[in-house]
C-alpha cells in the first residue's frame, strides 16, 4: 500500500512550513523540560532521604537486580542510537530503513518493559515491595523501605513513560510506512525521537542511583 | 469556513507593508463573519480549534466554579456566625473549606485569567491569528473537564477534609476520600501546563511581523512570566499530590514517619509549586491592570521595562521563596533567615509594579469607567495583601501569625482583592471585544464599589481575628471570637449580593447590551485594532505594529474596518 | 501606647517575656503598611481627579518616563526599610527558636486531640500545662500521629509538632494566670477543639502544685527516687536494648556513655562538634548516621518507629539527670566487641570518653 506522499499543510497561524516545525519543536523542549521536572522532584525525595539514610540505601540497592538493571541501561541506549537512525534514513528518504529501525526500536523499549517487569516479580516475590506492603526479612524495614518505594515510585514512573513512548513509536511506525513522512518533512518523528532520548536520559539518571549507589 | 476574502494568504512570500485597501464599501457577505457567529451549532463550538471561542468555553467552566466555590465560602461563613457547633457537624465543615480552597485555587483562580482572557487576547495581541498549538489549546480545555470531574467525584463520593494544601501525615490517613480529589488536582495540573506551553511556544514564535518583544503588551510579557512558572512548577505539584493520593490509597508510606519518612518533605515539595502558584494567579491580574490603566488614562505606561520585567523577577524569585511557609514547621534557622530575606526581594517588584501603574495616571486624560474602578479598588487591596506578605514573611512575625486568619486574611486579599478583582476588570474591560455588547455603566460602577465594600468588610476582621490569635480551618471557636467572625460574615454576604448582581447584569448585556463599537474606549492596544466581536481570524487586515500599543502621545492608528452586521 | 494599639489591633495580652518586643515590630510594620496603603490610595484619587478627562475628544498625552533615580531612591529606601525588618524579625526569631541554656524541660505529645504533658519530676498532665512565672521553660515536643501545632497567642510562640522529630519551643511566664493553647494546624475531625492551658504559678505555688502532682505517682514499691520520669527512662533502655551498647556510668561500649555527656560538647566523626541537648539525643535515636561521634563505629539502627514518643522523652530525661555524672569518673573500657569499633581517629589521646570535649561547657557549675 502506497499511498502518495501527502502534503503537510501548513496551519492558518503560520507563514511558512518550516516556521511551524521550528515552533513544534519548541513546544517539545518546553514539554520535555516541563517532564524533567517531574522527575527532578522525586529525584529530590531521594536525595533527602538518602542524606538521612545512607547506609540502608546502600544495603538495600545492593538487593537491586544489576544484571537486569545494566543489560536494560543497554538496550535504551542502543534503542536511542535505532531512533537516531531512523530520523536519519528518513532524512535519506529511505522509508523501509524508517519502518524497520522504528520497529527495531520499539522491540527495545518492549524488551525493556519485560524485563522491568520481571525485575519487579522478582521482587515482588521476595517481599520487597514498597510502603506498608514491605515484608522482605533481609533488611530492617526502617529507611531501607523508603528506598524501595522510591525505586518503584522512579522505575514504575520511568515505564510509564516508556510504555508511552512505546504508543507513539506504533503510531509513528504506522505513518511511516503509510509515507507521512518526507525528507523534508518529518516533524512529528523528530519530537518523538525527543521524547524518546528523554526518557532514555532519564534511566541513564536511574540507573546509578538506583542500582550503583555505594 | 465562511467567505473568507480579506486576509492574504498565510504562505504569501512577503507580508503585504500597509493592508491592501480595506473592503470599505464590500456587500456585508464579502466580510468575514465575528468569530461568535461564523459556525453556528454546539458541536462547532465543542471541537472549535478557535482560542476565542476557546477562552469563552473557560469563561463558563471558572465561572461555575467561582459560583461553586462561592457557596461553599457562604455556607462556611454561615457557620461561623454562630461560635459552638450549628448547621452541620465538624467533618462536613472541614469537607466543605477543603473543597472551597481546592475548588477556588485550582479550578478558579489558576486558569481565570490565562486560560480566559490570555487564551482571548494573546494571539490578538501578538497579531497572530491562532495559537500556536490550536488543538492543545481545545485539549487544555477538555482535560480541564476532566480534572475537575474527578475532584467533583471525589467530593460527592466522600469529599477530602484536608485543606487544600493536602499535608502529611494527615493526608495520608484521613478518614475521607483523599485520592480522587487529589489525582483530580494533578489532572487539573496538566491542564494548566498544556496551556502554559501552548503561550511560551505562540509569544516566542508567532509575533507579527515587527512586533520586538519590547513592543509586546505589558499583558502578554505578565502571561508569558506566568507560563513558565506554570510549566515549571505544576508537575512538582503533581507529583506531591499524586504521592498523597497514592499513599492514602495504597500506603505508599513515603511521608510516614512509622517507615522512616519525613510530613516536612511533603511541605517542601507542596510549597515549591504552591507558593510560585500565588504568582501565576496575581500575574495574569498585573498584567491586565497593566492594560485598564493606559487605556482609560490615554497614557503611556510611565515606565514599559519596570511593568515587563518584573513580572520576569517576580517569576523567578517567586521560586526561591516557598520556606516562608515553613517558618514554625521545623525548618533551621539558616533556612528560614534566606527565605525570609528572598521574600522581601519578591515584594520589591510589586511595589515597582504599583508605584508605575499611579505614575502612569501622572497628566493622563482619565475617564472613570468600571475597570478603572477596579483598578483603584485593585491598587489598594493588592498594596495591603502585599504589605501584609511582608508583615507575615518577617520571621518573627509569622510565628504567632501563621495558619491564623491573619494569613487567611492576607492571601484573601491577594486572591480576591488582587486577582477576582482584577478578572472582573477585565470581564468589564474586554466585554464589549469579546461580545460585541456593551454593560451598563451605572450598574458596573455601583456594584464594583459594592465588591470593594464587602470585599473589606469580611476580610479586615479577619486580619484582626488572626491578631486575636484565632487559627485557621476552625469548626468551632471561643467566644472571644465572636464579633468579628459575625462582620466577616455579614461583608460575605454582601460581597456574594455584589457578585450575583455583576452575573446578573453581564448575562442581561450579552442579549439587550448595546451593540460595541470596535474600539469602545479609545485604546491603542492592538486587540482593539480589530471589530468587536473580532472575525475568526483575529483581524480583517493583518496588524501593524509599528505605532505601538502604548503610543498615546501620537495620533491614533487608522480607523478599524467595519465588521457585518 | 502599647495598651492603645494592643486593642486597637485585638492583640491578646502579653503574657510572656518576647511577647512586648515581638508586638512593638508588628506595630512598626502594621502602622507602615496602614500609612503607605494610605499613600498610595490617596495619590491614585488625586490623579484620578486631578487628571479626568475634561473635554470630549481624547487628547494626546505626553509620554513620561520616570527618571531612574526616583526609581533608584523609592526602591532602594523600600527595600532597606524591608530589609531592616527582616534583620530584626530574624533576630526575634532566634530568640524565639533558641531556649536559654536554663530553661525547665517539659515534655510535650500531642496526639489527636489532646496535649499531654511530662514532667522531669515525674508528673503528667493532659490539656493543662502548670508552669511557674519568671523562669524560661522549653517544651520538648512531639506527636504520636499527624502534624499538629503548638500556639500560646498569649505568648506570641507556636510551634509545628511533627511526628517522628523532637522540636522545642520555649516561653518564659512573666505574670501568674491562664492562656489559651490552640493547636494551629488543621488535624481531623475535632482540630478546633484540641484546646488547652496554660496555668502560670508563682515559685512557692509552682512548688506546692508539684509536689501535690507528684505524690499520687509514687506507687508502693516503686524505686520512689522523686525522679519517676528518669526511672522510667531507664526500664526503657534496659528493655529496649539500649544498654547494650551505651553505659550508664560514664564507661564506653560500642556506642558512647550516657553519664556526664548532657549540656556538653561532642566531637564529630566529620570533625565537628555538636552540643547534646534533647534535639541531638532524639537525633540520634531517629536518625543515628545523621551525626557520628568520633571514635564510634556507625553501626546503631535507628529507632523511629520503634520508641513511642513517651519512651523517647523518658530517655531524653534518663540522659538529662545523668549529667552530673561526672566524665572523670570514666573506667576503662572493657573488653567487650571491640572489632565494632573503627580506628580511633588519628591525634593525642582519642576522646575515649565518649568523644566528650570537657570543659567547653560550664556543666561542672551546676
Amino acid at each position: 500500500m502506497t499511498a502518495p506522499a501527502r502534503v503537510p499543510a501548513v496551519q492558518i497561524q503560520y507563514d511558512s512550513l518550516e516556521r511551524q516545525h521550528v515552533t513544534a519543536r519548541l513546544g517539545m523542549w518546553v514539554f520535555l523540560s516541563s517532564e524533567s521536572l517531574l522527575f527532578a522532584g522525586l529525584l529530590a525525595l531521594y536525595a533527602a532521604y538518602r542524606l538521612a539514610y545512607p547506609v540502608e540505601f546502600h544495603a538495600a540497592s545492593t538487593h537491586a537486580n544489576l544484571v537486569i538493571g545494566t543489560v536494560n541501561t543497554y538496550i535504551l541506549l542502543t534503542s536511542s542510537l535505532t531512533m537516531a537512525l531512523a530520523i536519519h534514513a528518513t532524512r535519506r528518504g529511505r522509508r523501509r530503513d524508517t519502518v524497520l529501525l522504528l520497529v527495531a526500536t520499539m522491540a527495545m523499549g518492549l524488551t525493556f518493559d519485560v524485563l522491568k517487569a520481571v525485575e519487579y516479580a522478582e521482587h515482588l516475590a521476595e517481599g520487597i515491595a514498597p510502603g506498608g506492603y514491605y515484608t522482605y526479612e533481609g533488611l530492617a524495614a526502617h529507611g531501607a523501605v523508603l528506598y524501595v518505594t522510591l525505586y518503584y515510585l522512579l522505575t514504575g514512573l520511568h515505564a510509564l513513560h516508556v510504555t508511552g513512548g512505546l504508543v507513539m513509536l506504533a503510531w509513528l511506525t504506522v505513518r511511516a510506512h503509510r509515507g507521512d513522512f518526507t525528507p523534508g518533512s518529518h516533524i512529528a518523528l523528530e519530537l518523538g525521537g525527543l521524547y524518546w532520548h528523554l526518557v532514555d536520559l532519564v534511566w541513564i539518571f536511574l540507573w546509578p542511583l538506583l542500582y550503583l549507589i555505594g | 469556513m465562511t467567505l473568507t476574502v480579506v486576509p492574504p494568504e498565510p504562505a504569501s512570500p512577503e507580508p503585504p507593508p500597509p493592508a491592501p485597501a480595506p473592503p470599505l464599501g464590500a456587500e456585508p457577505a464579502a466580510v468575514e463573519l465575528d468569530y461568535l457567529r461564523a459556525e453556528p451549532g454546539i458541536r462547532s463550538w465543542l471541537t472549535t480549534t478557535d482560542h476565542k471561542r476557546i477562552a469563552l468555553m473557560f469563561l463558563v467552566a471558572v465561572t461555575l466554579a467561582l459560583i461553586l466555590g462561592g457557596t461553599f465560602a457562604m455556607i462556611l461563613r454561615t457557620k461561623l456566625l454562630t461560635p459552638g457547633p450549628a448547621l452541620m457537624s465538624p467533618m462536613t465543615y472541614n469537607r466543605m473549606f477543603t473543597l472551597h480552597g481546592v475548588v477556588m485555587v485550582f479550578m478558579f483562580m489558576i486558569p481565570a485569567i490565562p486560560a480566559v482572557f490570555g487564551n482571548f487576547c494573546l494571539p490578538m495581541m501578538l497579531g497572530a491569528k491562532d495559537l500556536a498549538f490550536p488543538r492543545i489549546n481545545l485539549a487544555s480545555f477538555y482535560v480541564y473537564c476532566t480534572g475537575a470531574a474527578l475532584t467533583l467525584w471525589g467530593m460527592v463520593h466522600g469529599g477530602a477534609d484536608t485543606g487544600w494544601t493536602f499535608y502529611a501525615p494527615y493526608s495520608t490517613v484521613s478518614p475521607t476520600d483523599v485520592a480522587p480529589v487529589a489525582f483530580g488536582v494533578f489532572v487539573l495540573g496538566v491542564s494548566s501546563i498544556m496551556t502554559g506551553l501552548n503561550f511560551i511556544a505562540t509569544t516566542h514564535m508567532l509575533r507579527t511581523r515587527g512586533l520586538r518583544w519590547h513592543d509586546m503588551p505589558i499583558f502578554v510579557w505578565a502571561i508569558y512570566a506566568t507560563s513558565v512558572i506554570q510549566v515549571i512548577a505544576t508537575p512538582v505539584l503533581g507529583l506531591a499530590v499524586t504521592l498523597v493520593a497514592l499513599d492514602h490509597a495504597l500506603h505508599m508510606g513515603i511521608f510516614d514517619p512509622a517507615l522512616g519518612g519525613d510530613p516536612v518533605l511533603f511541605e517542601h515539595l507542596f510549597w515549591f509549586y504552591s507558593h510560585p502558584a500565588v504568582y501565576i494567579m496575581i500575574l495574569p491580574a498585573m498584567g491586565v491592570i497593566s492594560e485598564i490603566v493606559p487605556t482609560f488614562s490615554k497614557k503611556h505606561q510611565s515606565s514599559y521595562r519596570a511593568l515587563a520585567y518584573s513580572s520576569l523577577g517576580i517569576a523567578f524569585i517567586g521560586f526561591l521563596t516557598w520556606g516562608h511557609h515553613l517558618f514554625v514547621a521545623g525548618i533551621s534557622q539558616f533556612d528560614a533567615g534566606v527565605f525570609g530575606l528572598l521574600s522581601m526581594f519578591v515584594a520589591i517588584f510589586s511595589a515597582i509594579k504599583v508605584f508605575t501603574w499611579i505614575s502612569t495616571l501622572y497628566r493622563g486624560s482619565i475617564t472613570f469607567n468600571t475597570p478603572m474602578l477596579y483598578f483603584f479598588a485593585f491598587v489598594y487591596l493588592f498594596a495591603f495583601g502585599g504589605m501584609t506578605g511582608i508583615a507575615v514573611a518577617t520571621t518573627s512575625l509569622d510565628v504567632p501569625w501563621h495558619d491564623t486568619y491573619f494569613v487567611v486574611a492576607h492571601f484573601h486579599f491577594i486572591m480576591i482583592g488582587g486577582t477576582l478583582t482584577a478578572f472582573l476588570g477585565a470581564i468589564h474591560y474586554w466585554f464589549p471585544k469579546m461580545f460585541g455588547r456593551m454593560y451598563p455603566e451605572r450598574w458596573g460602577l455601583v456594584s464594583a464599589f459594592l465588591v470593594f465594600a464587602g470585599f473589606n468588610l469580611t476580610f479586615v476582621p479577619q486580619f484582626l481575628l488572626g491578631n486575636a490569635g484565632m487559627p485557621r480551618r476552625y469548626y468551632s471557636y471561643p467566644v472571644r471570637f465572636h464579633i468579628l467572625n459575625v462582620a466577616s460574615s455579614l461583608g460575605a454576604y454582601l460581597l456574594a449580593t455584589a457578585l450575583i448582581l455583576t452575573l446578573a447584569y453581564l448575562l442581561i448585556s450579552l442579549r439587550w447590551g448595546a451593540r460595541a463599537p470596535a474600539n469602545p474606549w479609545g485604546s491603542r492596544g492592538f486587540e482593539w485594532r480589530s471589530p468587536s466581536p473580532p472575525p475568526v481570524h483575529n483581524f480583517v487586515t493583518p496588524l501593524d505594529p509599528t505605532r505601538g500599543p502604548y503610543a498615546y502621545d501620537e495620533p491614533p492608528p487608522d480607523e478599524v474596518p467595519p465588521v457585518s452586521t | 501606647m502599647n495598651e492603645l494599639l494592643r486593642n486597637a489591633l485585638a492583640l491578646p495580652p502579653q503574657s510572656s517575656s518576647i511577647a512586648r518586643e515581638i508586638d512593638t515590630l508588628h506595630y512598626t510594620v502594621i502602622l507602615t503598611t496602614i500609612a503607605g496603603v494610605t499613600i498610595a490610595a490617596l495619590v491614585t484619587a488625586v490623579f484620578l481627579i486631578r487628571y479626568r478627562r475634561r473635554s470630549a475628544a481624547i487628547p494626546l498625552t505626553p509620554r513620561v518616563i520616570l527618571p531612574i533615580w526616583l526609581e533608584v531612591v523609592v526602591f532602594g529606601g523600600l527595600l532597606a526599610m524591608f530589609c531592616a525588618w527582616w534583620l530584626v524579625g530574624f533576630i526575634q526569631y532566634r530568640k524565639i527558636q533558641n531556649p536559654p541554656p536554663d530553661a525547665m524541660p517539659i515534655y510535650v505529645t500531642a496526639k489527636q486531640w489532646m496535649w499531654k504533658f511530662a514532667y522531669p519530676s515525674g508528673p503528667t498532665s493532659t490539656d493543662v500545662l502548670v508552669v511557674p512565672v519568671g523562669r524560661p521553660v522549653k517544651l520538648i515536643m512531639t506527636s504520636r500521629d499527624v502534624i499538629h501545632s503548638f500556639y500560646v497567642p498569649q505568648f506570641r510562640i507556636k510551634q509545628d509538632v511533627v511526628p517522628g522529630r523532637a522540636l522545642t519551643a520555649w516561653f518564659e511566664a512573666i505574670e501568674p494566670g491562664t492562656s489559651e493553647i490552640l493547636c494551629a494546624e488543621y488535624c481531623g475531625a475535632r482540630h478546633s477543639l484540641m484546646r488547652g492551658q496554660v496555668v502560670a504559678l508563682t515559685g512557692d505555688d509552682y512548688a506546692r502544685w508539684l509536689d501535690a502532682a507528684r505524690a499520687p505517682l509514687v506507687l508502693p514499691g516503686a524505686k520512689g527516687d522523686g525522679h519517676g520520669l528518669a526511672e522510667r527512662g531507664r526500664q526503657v533502655a534496659a528493655d529496649r536494648g539500649c544498654l547494650r551498647c551505651h553505659s550508664l556510668d560514664g564507661s564506653a561500649f560500642i556506642g558512647p556513655t550516657w553519664a556526664g555527656v548532657f549540656g556538653q560538647r561532642r566531637r564529630t566523626a566529620d570533625g565537628g562538634e555538636v552540643l547534646i541537648d534533647e534535639a541531638y539525643l532524639t537525633q540520634s535515636m531517629m536518625e543515628p548516621r545523621a551525626v557520628i561521634a568520633a571514635g564510634f563505629p556507625a553501626v546503631m539502627p535507628s529507632y523511629q518507629g520503634v520508641l513511642t514518643p513517651e519512651e523517647t522523652s523518658a530517655i531524653l530525661e534518663l540522659i538529662r539527670s545523668l549529667r552530673e555524672v561526672s566524665p572523670a569518673q570514666v573506667v576503662p573500657p572493657p573488653a567487650v566487641p571491640l572489632e565494632f569499633r573503627e580506628a580511633p581517629a588519628a591525634g593525642p589521646g582519642p576522646g575515649r570518653a565518649a568523644g566528650v570535649v570537657p570543659g567547653s561547657v560550664p556543666g561542672g557549675a551546676r
